[in-house]
């Protein structure tokens, strides 16, 4: 069945409250997709984040972060999401979230030891000749002046894992993507095109408030017009 | 030997097991693999190739009036963050054709790195070799075909490489409109729950990857004799 009137089935689809309430609502939809992500996130941080300011307060032994980060962009994300769901983790929500966290490490654990080695050395030698000790050097001098750029690594991150949650219900998993793929199961276009804006917008929404948010973060002088810091 | 009802020996019972691996899968199922292969090879070139006729007159374009630079680029960043997925399912009740919604799709994401990597390129030529160029009275077409484009080429080809990793990379997400090349493969794979189906797709297309990058680089650097040494 092809509906010639997909954009009025999409609204149609929008305007019907019963689509945004209860379990398999948009809004309840909407919280799991936010809590897969944020999950996916903060695993990816756990690790990656002590791993990376340890490395570039090392100054060496860190290299191979670059070539790594950018060989994680060659590998589909939905390769390892199947492959994750078909070797015992079980299906849906838990193996999507660890598949993610795989492909949120690179860019966190990138940023994080380029912004703590490319702390001046004078002012790092600064902080030592007052006295500081290494770890309270990068405590209270490297980790401040290295926040933006840990920040963007974080942000760049959390963005592409809100985009792809929506992968996770092709093996089963929940989030926003369900309507789509569901949507495409039944032939229900104007659910899937409503689907996809709504989906757009999130990640839209969600990429404005971290950037807002890593804004904030960033210590007054250090700020520069907008958005400074590389993202690519 | 225990016979079976029809008189015939009782098949062997090998425990199956279910390996990620096995030369068996890809002989029995080289047709499937050739195809799904080629699709991706095919909407892989097709969309880097299109989006980078797409990506030079508009980064040149921006080049030129750098007051169109910022919204540009600006434009492009929001739309990056749109995923491949929601991309593919606003684009395919347009269209109603799995092809040219995967195709339009991948050349959008494909321009976006492409746009930026040209016109960074571009305001990286020196200066002073483009006032010697213009010195010697070459016009402002000569100057961008013969002066600007050849010194913006490793940027121009760290945007290619760029470019067609992730798009190898996107082709998977077709399956949602049935047309994902390798991608095909792997959902396959995980709905009849064969393991071999998905690691051996997953291998292809991290080789497809592969191949197509290490092609970018050597013609890159055949572009640019005068780099050698660099990188």
């Amino acid at each position: 069945m092809r509906d010639d009137d997909v954009l009025g089935a999409a609204i149609r689809w929008l305007n019907d409250p019963l689509v945004w309430q209860g379990p398999g609502g948009v809004l309840a939809r909407t919280v799991e997709h936010l809590g897969m992500a944020g999950a996916a996130v903060l695993l990816a941080a756990a690790v990656a984040l002590p791993l990376g300011v340890w490395l570039g307060h090392q100054g060496r032994g860190g290299a191979w972060l670059i070539p790594l980060t950018n060989t994680s962009l060659a590998l589909p994300t939905l390769a390892l999401l199947m492959i994750f769901a078909s070797s015992g983790l079980g299906f849906g929500n838990r193996p999507t979230i660890i598949a993610l966290a795989v492909f949120a490490a690179p860019p966190i654990l990138a940023n994080a030891w380029t912004a703590v080695r490319e702390v001046d050395r004078s002012v790092r030698e600064a902080a030592r000749g007052m006295g500081m000790s290494s770890a309270r050097s990068l405590a209270r001098v490297e980790l401040p002046l290295a926040l933006p750029l840990v920040a963007a690594g974080l942000r760049t991150a959390a963005v592409q894992v809100v985009a792809s949650v929506s992968l996770a219900a092709f093996v089963g998993g929940g989030g926003l993507g369900r309507f789509l793929v569901d949507g495409f199961g039944t032939r229900r276009y104007g659910q899937v095109l409503a689907a996809a804006v709504l989906i757009a917008l999130l990640c839209v929404l969600v990429e404005a408030v971290l950037a807002l948010g890593q804004r904030l973060l960033t210590p007054v002088p250090l700020r520069t017009g907008r958005g400074a810091v590389a993202r690519s | 030997m225990i016979r079976s009802a029809a008189g015939l020996p009782a098949r062997a019972v090998e425990p199956v097991a279910n390996l990620w691996f096995t030369w068996r899968y890809v002989e029995n199922n080289l047709g499937d693999i050739t195809t799904a292969l080629s699709q991706h090879v095919t909407l892989t070139v097709q969309a880097v190739v299109l989006a980078l006729v797409v990506a030079l007159p508009l980064a040149v374009l921006a080049h030129r009036r750098p007051r169109l630079a910022g919204p540009v680029l600006g434009a492009s960043g929001v739309l990056y963050t749109v995923p491949a997925l929601a991309l593919f399912a606003m684009i395919y009740p347009l269209l109603w054709d799995p092809r040219t919604t995967v195709l339009i799709g991948l050349v959008m994401y494909a321009l976006l790195v492409l746009v930026r990597n040209v016109l960074v390129g571009l305001q990286g030529v020196d200066r002073g070799v483009v006032d010697a160029a213009r010195g010697t009275g070459i016009g402002p077409t000569r100057l961008l075909l013969t002066v600007e484009l050849p010194l913006a080429i490793p940027s121009i080809f760290a945007g290619l490489r760029l470019a067609t990793v992730s798009t190898v990379a996107l082709v998977t997400i077709g399956i949602i409109v049935g047309y994902g090349g390798l991608g095909q493969l792997l959902y396959r794979g995980f709905n009849s729950q064969y393991r071999a189906e998905i690691a051996t797709a997953t291998v292809l297309t991290l080789l497809v990857a592969l191949v197509a990058d290490l092609l970018l680089m050597a013609l890159g650097r055949a572009l640019t004799p005068w780099a050698r040494g660099g990188r």
